[in-house]
C-alpha cells in the first residue's frame, strides 16, 4: 500500500458525501478545462470573460446555496467546495461567484419582496443577469456605519446620491444592490443598470484580481421607484449578513488558491534539477513543501468543520472571522513560499503562483480586513471592543 | 426512443495502473467513468432531447462501478443497470458482451451506444460482438450522427476520410472521441441522480447459461510498455518541412 496521497494527505475526501465529491470533481474539471487555459492571458490583459458566466450558471453554481427561484438549495459544504475549486483556478472567478450568489442574490432572496425575487433571481441563477453589491465607499471601508451615500424620499420615489468604490462586477452588473443611509437607518436598494443618474467607472490600474471587474458606482440624483427598496431589513445588519455569507466562501476559496500554489511548487521541485539532483531532494525545499501541505490540510479541515456547523445552523459570524483570517493569511504565505521554490520562473504568468499571490493580497483585505477580523476575535474572547 | 448506453468504470487513466496478478486492480483504486464513454452518454442525451424517449445506462463491473453510472445519471441519463457478480472477475470481451446483451434484452431497445473501445482493456471487440448477440446491425467509429426518416445515418471514420452509412433501428452504434462535446453535470443533475432508478443485478437474474460466463481467453503474460525512446532528429537541410509532412503522412496524421 502506498503512503498517504500528497494531494489529500489526511484523506479529507472521506469527510465528504458522494454528491459533494461528484460536485467537487465536476467543478474541478470545469475550472481545469474552461478557466485554466485562458486565465494567464485574461489576467495579463485585465479581462473578465463574461461569456463564461452563463456556463457557470448552467452548472448551477450561482446562488446555489439559496432555495427556490431557480436556485438549487445546496448545503454549505457543497457551496464551499465550489468556491475552493474555482479559486484554485483564479480568485477572480470565486469572487464573481461570491458576489453574484452571496452579496447580490442572497439579500434579494432574504430581504427582497416577492416581486423583486421573481424579477431578478432566476436570471441571476442562470448567469443571464449579473449583480454587484455596493457598501464600501471611497472614504469608508472597515467603518461602513459612516457611509455618505444617502437616499431621500420624494413622493413615493427615492433619490439616491453618493458613490461606492471597490465594487466587484460593478461595470458589468445589470443590477446593483446598494446600501444607503435613510431617515429610517441603512436600507438596501436594487438599482438596474441604465437607471438615470447611475453610472459606473472601472478601476484599471490594479495589480491584483486582474481577471475580475472592479468599479466605482456613482449616484447623482438617481431616482428609484418605491419598489426598488429591499423591504425586509434595515440597519447595517443587512449588508453585514451578506458579508458573512461571502466570507464563508472565502474560507474555502483561499485554500483552493493555496492548493494550486502547493501543487505547482511540488511538481516543479520534482523536475527542476540543481547540483545534479531535483530541488525536491533538498531539505529546505522539503521544509517549505511540508509546511504548505500541513497548512492546506488544516485549513481545509477547518473549512469542512465550519461548513458542517453552518449546515447545522450553528455557525457564528465570529467563527467565520476565525476561518477567513486563518485561511487567507496562510494562503498568502503559501503562495509566497511557493514562489521561492519556482525561483525566477515563479514571477511569470507561465505558472499560476504569482497570480494567486497577487490575488490573495486583495482577498486578505476585502470582505473584512485581517486586522478587523483579528479585532472581532479579540472582542469575542476578551469582551472589549478595540475598534468601536 | 429507448436508448441504451454501455458504460464502464475504469481505474483513473491519469494515475499509474496497479496490477493484481495479470489483471488490472479495480477495487480500492481511484476510478472514473471511462472518458470514451462520456461521448456515448452525450450522444444518447442529444438523441433523447431531439426525439424523446429515455436513456438507460448499462454497465458490468464491481460494486464500485456505480460511481461511473452515477456520473452518467448526473449528466442526465434516466436510469442505470449495473451487473455485478464475483463470478465475473476476469471476464473477457466475449463474456462481457454476453452479459450486457442479456441485460439489454430484458427490455425493448431502439439503439445501443458504446465507445469504440475501453480506455483500460482496449480490445475494441465488445460492441461488434454485442451487435451480433443482439442480432442487429452496427454502425461503428461514428463522428457525426443524425436520424432521418426513422433511420440512423452517421459519418464513419475511415483511415483516409469518412463514409456515410445508415441503417434501421434497432441497432448498435460506437462513437469516437470528438463526436460531440460531453456536457458537465450540473449541481441539480448531481442531486437528481440520487433519486433516479438504479438496478443492481447478479448473473443469476439474467438469462445466460453459466457456461457462457466462463472466459475463453486467458492472459498468459503481461509486461510494461517499453520506455519511450528519444525521438528521431531530422537536421533541417532546407527540406525540413517536406520531411515532417512525409513523416506525418506515414503516421496517417495528415
Amino acid at each position: 500500500m502506498a503512503g498517504p496521497n500528497p494531494h489529500d494527505f489526511l484523506d479529507l475526501s472521506a469527510l465528504l458525501n458522494d454528491e459533494e465529491r461528484l460536485l467537487r470533481d465536476t467543478v474541478r474539471r470545469f475550472a481545469t478545462e474552461r478557466i485554466s487555459p485562458g486565465i494567464g492571458g485574461w489576467f495579463e490583459r485585465a479581462e473578465f470573460p463574461r461569456a463564461l458566466v452563463p456556463e457557470i450558471g448552467a452548472l448551477g453554481l450561482l446562488g446555489m446555496h439559496l432555495q427556490g427561484y431557480g436556485c438549487a438549495g445546496a448545503g454549505a459544504v457543497s457551496y464551499g467546495l465550489v468556491c475552493l475549486e474555482l479559486e484554485a483556478a483564479d480568485s477572480g472567478f470565486r469572487s464573481f461567484v461570491s458576489v453574484q450568489g452571496s452579496l447580490a442574490m442572497f439579500p434579494i432572496r432574504t430581504y427582497g419582496s416577492e416581486e423583486q425575487k421573481e424579477r431578478w433571481l432566476p436570471g441571476m441563477a442562470a448567469g443571464e443577469i449579473v449583480g454587484c453589491f455596493g457598501l464600501t465607499e471611497p472614504d469608508f471601508g472597515s467603518d461602513p456605519s459612516r457611509m455618505r451615500t444617502s437616499a431621500r424620499r420624494e413622493g413615493s420615489d427615492w433619490i439616491l446620491n453618493g458613490a461606492k468604490s471597490w465594487i466587484t462586477n460593478g461595470g458589468i452588473a445589470d443590477v446593483a444592490v446598494v446600501w444607503a443611509r435613510t431617515d429610517d437607518g441603512v436600507r438596501g436598494f436594487l438599482v438596474p443598470r441604465g437607471t438615470s443618474g447611475f453610472s459606473t467607472r472601472d478601476i484599471h490600474n490594479k495589480l491584483s484580481l486582474r481577471a475580475s471587474v472592479t468599479s466605482e458606482l456613482i449616484f447623482d440624483d438617481c431616482r428609484l421607484p418605491a419598489g426598488a427598496m429591499l423591504p425586509g431589513v434595515s440597519g447595517l445588519k443587512g449588508p453585514l449578513s451578506c458579508l458573512s455569507e461571502a466570507r464563508y466562501g472565502i474560507i474555502w476559496g483561499a485554500m483552493g488558491a493555496a492548493r494550486a500554489c502547493y501543487e505547482c511548487a511540488l511538481e516543479y521541485s520534482k523536475t527542476r534539477e540543481q547540483f545534479d539532483k531535483p530541488i525536491a531532494a533538498f531539505q529546505m525545499t522539503q521544509q517549505k513543501l511540508v509546511d504548505m501541505m500541513i497548512e492546506i490540510q488544516k485549513g481545509t479541515l477547518l473549512a469542512i468543520h465550519l461548513g458542517r456547523l453552518k449546515e447545522a445552523g450553528r455557525l457564528s459570524p465570529q467563527q467565520v472571522s476565525f476561518g477567513k483570517l486563518n485561511n487567507v493569511r496562510h494562503a498568502l504565505s503559501i503562495a509566497r513560499e511557493a514562489r521561492t521554490i519556482l525561483g525566477a520562473n515563479g514571477i511569470t504568468l507561465e505558472y499560476p503562483v504569482i497570480r494567486h499571490m497577487n490575488n490573495l493580497e486583495s482577498v486578505l483585505t476585502y470582505e473584512g480586513t485581517s486586522e478587523i477580523h483579528t479585532l472581532l476575535l479579540g472582542q469575542a474572547i476578551t469582551g472589549h471592543s478595540a475598534f468601536q | 426512443m429507448n436508448i441504451i448506453v454501455c458504460v464502464k468504470h475504469i481505474p483513473d487513466p491519469n494515475l499509474p495502473g496497479v496490477m493484481d496478478g495479470f489483471r488490472l486492480k479495480r477495487e480500492g483504486v481511484q476510478g472514473v467513468l471511462d472518458p470514451g464513454d462520456e461521448f456515448g452518454v452525450e450522444a444518447g442525451l442529444r438523441l433523447k432531447e431531439e426525439l424523446g424517449g429515455e436513456v438507460t445506462l448499462v454497465s458490468m463491473g464491481p460494486a464500485q462501478a456505480q460511481e461511473a453510472l452515477r456520473r452518467g445519471l448526473s449528466m442526465g441519463a434516466d436510469k442505470a443497470v449495473l451487473i455485478s457478480d464475483d463470478s465475473l472477475r476476469g471476464a473477457d470481451a466475449l463474456v462481457t458482451a454476453r452479459v450486457l446483451a442479456a441485460a439489454i434484452k430484458r427490455g425493448a431497445f431502439d439503439l445501443v451506444i458504446a465507445g469504440v473501445e475501453s480506455t483500460d482493456g482496449y480490445t475494441g471487440t465488445m460492441p461488434a460482438t454485442l451487435a451480433e448477440l443482439l442480432g442487429v446491425p452496427q454502425l461503428t467509429f461514428t463522428t457525426a450522427i443524425e436520424v432521418s426518416d426513422g433511420r440512423l445515418r452517421v459519418r464513419r471514420q475511415s483511415a483516409d476520410g469518412y463514409q456515410v452509412v445508415e441503417c434501421s433501428f434497432p441497432c448498435v452504434m460506437t462513437v469516437t472521441a470528438g463526436v460531440n462535446e460531453p456536457r458537465y453535470a450540473s449541481f441539480k443533475g448531481i442531486m437528481a441522480a440520487k433519486k433516479k432508478p438504479f438496478e443492481q443485478l447478479s448473473t443469476s437474474e439474467l438469462e445466460v447459461e453459466p457456461d457462457a460466463l466462463k472466459p475463453g481467453q486467458e492472459v498468459v503474460e503481461v509486461s510494461l510498455v517499453e520506455q519511450r525512446k528519444a525521438g528521431e532528429v531530422l537536421p533541417d537541410d532546407g527540406q525540413g518541412a517536406v520531411r515532417i509532412a512525409t513523416f506525418l503522412k506515414e503516421a496517417k496524421v495528415i
